[in-house]
């Protein structure tokens, strides 16, 4: 069986599944059932500076984007950082990790942006014997309203700034977590790094109004016939997670820098893709939130299964779909491609035809006996049939030979070439 | 077993009413909105879906199937509507699993079709319930039109000329409307005065009016009828039963199914109803079955239905049959009754096995008797009085062409009293609906629009 042991920014943890800073590990009562259904490391909710707590809103803070049958999609919030007093989170914390020392127990810290909070915030969990802190540099609404959270995150030179103060008042190692809600994802880890950061993670939450009441006419969750924006997390934010992973993992500027990966992760396979475009470890709030903690489980088994079906090590998976990552410009352009439908598999629905024929391709025919066909003179090899097909694995994309003839346009299948050498190009024209 | 269900001969009361309660309940109750919002979304809104063509009346299933998962049932139940007058009583007498839930995409996926026919109820219940009538009639026509017979075709038929802005006046036999709706399906499948609580609904757009207990060839002639309005549909049923033709038909004890069936529909106590202990029906289609289940739900102990054919070529559809077996209905199949026993009520009846030969049933040597106190002849319906003048079909049934054109001009059929379609409710409403069409666009010129 493959080794799931992790080591992250010299922090071990029995598996590389972190429960992500959020109402999961908001207290001790739930962080040791997490270490006992097996998570391998938790990061605590995140603390404020000393003195009165936040207070929540008091009406509903969720909202939801459901896929059929009410299965969780996305989730946004309105909560902000622990609501309880920082001496209770602290005592907890320490005798958490008193019991379970094999496992990751990371502070998450968010406090004023200027010098002194930090000091006095990172002084008073130096004796908690935590494993590293995590800068929520990310809530996306509320604690942003106050200068904090996403209102750090985006801006680069804060995170620079407070980095530094945090590498200079603490030992620990430091992990910055960053904020989605930017343009370029790369331009705050490059502050990360220069701030003396020992890894990023991402994502925080994305702003989002999931629904709006329609009977009274506000965006939900509702509080008082009011609603503000939230942040968006859950199985919808996964592609743009793994796309801000991916940049940061292949930014010359940035590559090498530990990665934590979050958003969305739910199975053995969304940790996997994460680790594959970088991540060291994954974080998960969501799945945990949606089904409890006994999820963890299914990614523990998938994970080892996958890592011993291609007889790897979990270091070896980590970065490995990196040096594949590229840009539009650098694809294959005679990589050709056509749609093939296996009519034994088909249950004839009818949809790839819909999709394909209201696509501006109507590459797919509909024979008599309700028969789907492509038409390969017509195929741009899009994949859209694949897509919306109920069946899986029913349509597959075929590769045509080298030389083969694409139908379509008339060429045989060369060699490689992309656009910045094709005659359409303006400007691989000019460079002539 | 109480005595009551033990005793011999055909007596009343043998379950308790709390027994009758029970067995003569919702036999597919409704489904709440959790229930509904889990099954629609397993349509895949298929593409010119299957399930449409197979539809008699075409409803546009994947739409009406997403606009509750959208949750909106009312704007379902309109897309069934228009389509359908009748889609309430259809979604529960439909033999689905024939029709649009046999062809429904999700059998070759799973071996499970979308449950659309719960859907359509769940959609249609709660326009129905409302009482108000959704639909508004189109600016008066002046034109007048009979319509013979209040059962589906009927009614489909009148409620599109009226929604057309037509004067439909309905003639019926029977003392209320609804035809078989009304008199026919079986008990546990239209409960609560479903039916009439429809007929009222339907009734509700206006310019209708129900003439009951006005028959055909009795109270008023084809020729008057065509003197007086713009045009006729007939929409009459098959009101007459086949014969056995066997020694002993006429003992005592040995009737119509559909006469047992109806006096059932009609019952306010059914505890009040007499029924045999050892019941015998003779027939393999949904008549065959509704009575023989029936009875045995009233307590009758021992219930045979003996059909002719095999399992396949019978008329009630699988479903029918399991539920039939379900409920202690023995089913034999490749029977058929030489001889009714008795002294002048029955007491047994003969059978014979039959075999196909060159294509040909015939009776072989062998066979068997069952005990039976009681006999239900199921063997089919028929055309009840030939109506002069009206050419009919091979079939014995009113011949048309295209939507419902008779022979008569200005005359219409439509139902199981005309050619073509099988004899189902869903096919009377939509042959109802086309003649309707039909009618207007002869009336008026208008193109035929028929939605779905
Ligand atoms: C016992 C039984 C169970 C059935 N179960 C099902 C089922 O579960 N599902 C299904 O889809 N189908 C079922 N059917 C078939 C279905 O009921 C018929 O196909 C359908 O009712 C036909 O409608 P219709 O309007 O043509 O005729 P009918 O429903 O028979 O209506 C004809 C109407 O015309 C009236 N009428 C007849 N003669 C005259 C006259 N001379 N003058 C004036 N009025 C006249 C009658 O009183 C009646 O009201 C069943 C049939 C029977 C007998
Ligand atoms: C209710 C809720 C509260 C959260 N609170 C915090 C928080 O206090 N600190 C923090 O860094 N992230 C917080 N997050 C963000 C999560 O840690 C995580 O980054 C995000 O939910 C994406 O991961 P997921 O898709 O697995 O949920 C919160 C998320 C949710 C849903
Ligand atoms: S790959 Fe695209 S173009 Fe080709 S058949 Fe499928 S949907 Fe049509
Ligand atoms: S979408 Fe898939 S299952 Fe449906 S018709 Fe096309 S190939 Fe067949
Ligand atoms: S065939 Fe089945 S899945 Fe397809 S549209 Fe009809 S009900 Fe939906």
């Amino acid at each position: 069986m493959a080794d799931l042991r992790s080591e992250f920014i010299g922090i071990k943890s029995p598996n590389p599944f972190w429960l992500a800073s959020a109402p999961p590990t908001d207290k001790e009562y739930n962080v040791r059932r997490a270490f006992q259904a097996g998570w391998g490391g938790v990061v605590w909710k995140t603390l404020g500076a000393e003195g009165p707590p936040v207070v929540n809103v008091n009406g509903p803070r969720y909202g939801v984007v459901h896929g059929p049958d009410r299965r969780v999609l996305g989730l946004n919030n309105i909560e902000l950082i622990t609501d309880r007093p920082l001496e209770v989170n602290l005592r907890e914390i320490k005798q958490v990790k008193r019991d379970y020392p094999d496992r990751a127990l990371i502070i998450s810290l968010m406090v004023p942006c200027d010098e002194d909070s930090w000091r006095d915030i990172l002084k008073r969990i130096e004796d908690t014997g935590a494993d590293g802190v995590e800068l929520n540099f990310g809530c996306p609404h509320g604690m942003a309203e106050r200068g904090m959270g996403s209102a750090v995150g985006q801006v680069p030179d804060y995170i620079e700034m407070v980095t530094r103060w945090v590498k200079q008042y603490s030992r620990m190692p430091c992990i910055v977590k960053l904020t989605p809600n930017i343009t370029d994802v790369r331009k705050p880890a490059e502050a990360a790094r220069r701030g003396g950061a020992d890894a990023v993670s991402l994502i925080n939450t994305i702003n989002s109004i999931t629904s709006v009441d329609l009977d009274l006419f506000a965006p939900e969750p509702t509080i008082d016939g009011k609603g503000s924006h939230g942040g968006y997390c859950g199985p919808a934010v996964k592609p743009i997670a793994l796309n801000m992973v991916a940049e940061i993992a292949r930014n010359p500027a940035t590559a090498g820098l530990p990665i934590s990966g979050i958003g969305g992760v739910t199975t053995w396979r969304d940790a996997a893709e994460f680790m594959a475009l970088g991540a060291g470890n994954v974080q998960v709030c969501t799945a945990a939130m949606t089904y409890g903690f006994k999820v963890v489980q299914e990614m523990i088994t998938g994970l080892h299964d996958y890592l011993d079906r291609h007889d790897m090590a979990l270091s070896d998976l980590i970065g490995r779909a990196v040096p594949n990552v590229k840009d539009w410009q650098e694809l294959n352009l005679n990589y050709v491609t056509k749609a093939v439908i296996d009519q034994e598999a088909c249950i004839k629905c009818g949809r790839c035809y819909a999709a394909c024929e209201d696509t501006s391709h109507q590459a797919i025919a509909m024979k008599s006996g309700r028969v789907f066909e492509v038409v390969e003179e017509e195929c741009v090899a899009c994949n859209l049939c694949v897509d919306v097909c109920p069946v899986q694995d029913c349509i597959t994309m075929r590769e045509l030979a080298p030389g083969e003839t694409d139908l379509r346009t008339g060429i045989a299948r060369g060699d490689y070439a992309n656009w910045t050498t094709h005659p359409n190009n303006p400007a691989a024209t000019a460079a002539e | 077993m109480s005595q009551a269900t033990l005793s011999p001969g055909i007596v009343p009361g043998r379950l308790t009413p709390d027994e009758l309660a029970v067995n003569f309940a919702d036999v597919a109750p409704p489904l709440d909105r959790h229930e509904a919002h889990v099954e629609a979304d397993r349509c895949y809104f298929c593409h010119d879906a299957p399930c449409i063509t197979a539809c008699p009346t075409g409803i546009d299933i994947p739409l009406f199937i997403r606009q509750i998962a959208t949750d909106t049932p009312d704007a379902a139940g309109m897309t069934i509507f228009h389509a359908n007058i009748l889609g309430g009583m259809c979604a529960r007498v439909c033999p689905t699993e024939n029709l649009c839930e046999g062809s429904c995409v999700r059998n070759d996926a799973e071996g499970q079709p979308v449950r659309i026919g719960a859907l359509q109820r769940y959609a249609t219940d709660g326009l129905i319930a409302d009482g108000a009538h959704p639909f508004r009639r189109a600016e008066p026509t002046g034109k007048r039109i009979a319509v013979v017979g209040a059962g589906p075709a009927g009614l489909s038929c009148a409620h599109r000329l009226a929604a057309k802005g037509h004067d439909v006046t309905i003639f019926d036999a029977r003392a209320k409307p609804g035809g078989l709706n009304e008199y026919g399906i079986a008990s546990y499948k239209t409960v609560d005065g479903f039916a009439q609580a429809e007929v009222a609904w339907l009734m509700g757009i206006g310019g209708i009016t129900m003439e009951t207990g006005r028959a055909l060839g009795r109270d008023l002639t084809l020729d008057t009828l065509r003197a007086e309005y713009d045009a006729v549909f007939l929409g009459i049923g098959l009101g007459a039963v086949n014969a056995l033709r066997t020694e002993g038909e006429s003992f005592q004890n040995v009737r119509d199914a559909v006469d047992f069936i109806s006096e059932l529909r009609q019952a306010d106590d059914r505890g009040a109803l007499p029924v045999g202990r050892d019941v015998v029906v003779i027939g393999g289609g949904m008549t065959a079955v509704d009575a023989a289940v029936q009875a045995k739900l009233l307590g009758a102990e021992n219930v045979t239905m003996v059909y002719r054919r095999s399992r396949d070529q019978m008329g009630a559809s699988e479903h029918e049959q399991d539920h039939a077996t379900s409920k202690g209905v023995r089913i034999i199949h490749g029977a058929a009754p030489i001889a009714v026993l008795g002294k002048g009520k029955v007491e047994a009846v003969q059978f014979a096995y039959t075999e196909i030969r060159e294509g040909q049933l015939h009776l072989s040597e062998n066979g068997f008797q069952l005990p039976a106190d009681q006999v239900f002849k199921a063997i089919g319906q028929r055309l009840e009085a030939p109506l002069a003048d009206l050419d009919l079909a091979k079939s014995g049934k009113i011949a048309v062409t295209g939507p419902g054109r008779t022979s008569l001009d200005g005359v219409w059929a439509g139902g199981d009293c005309a050619m073509g379609g099988d004899d189902l409710t869903v096919t009377a409403v939509a042959e109802g609906r086309d003649a309707a069409e039909d009618i207007d666009a002869r009336l008026t010129g208008r193109p035929v629009e028929i939605p779905g």
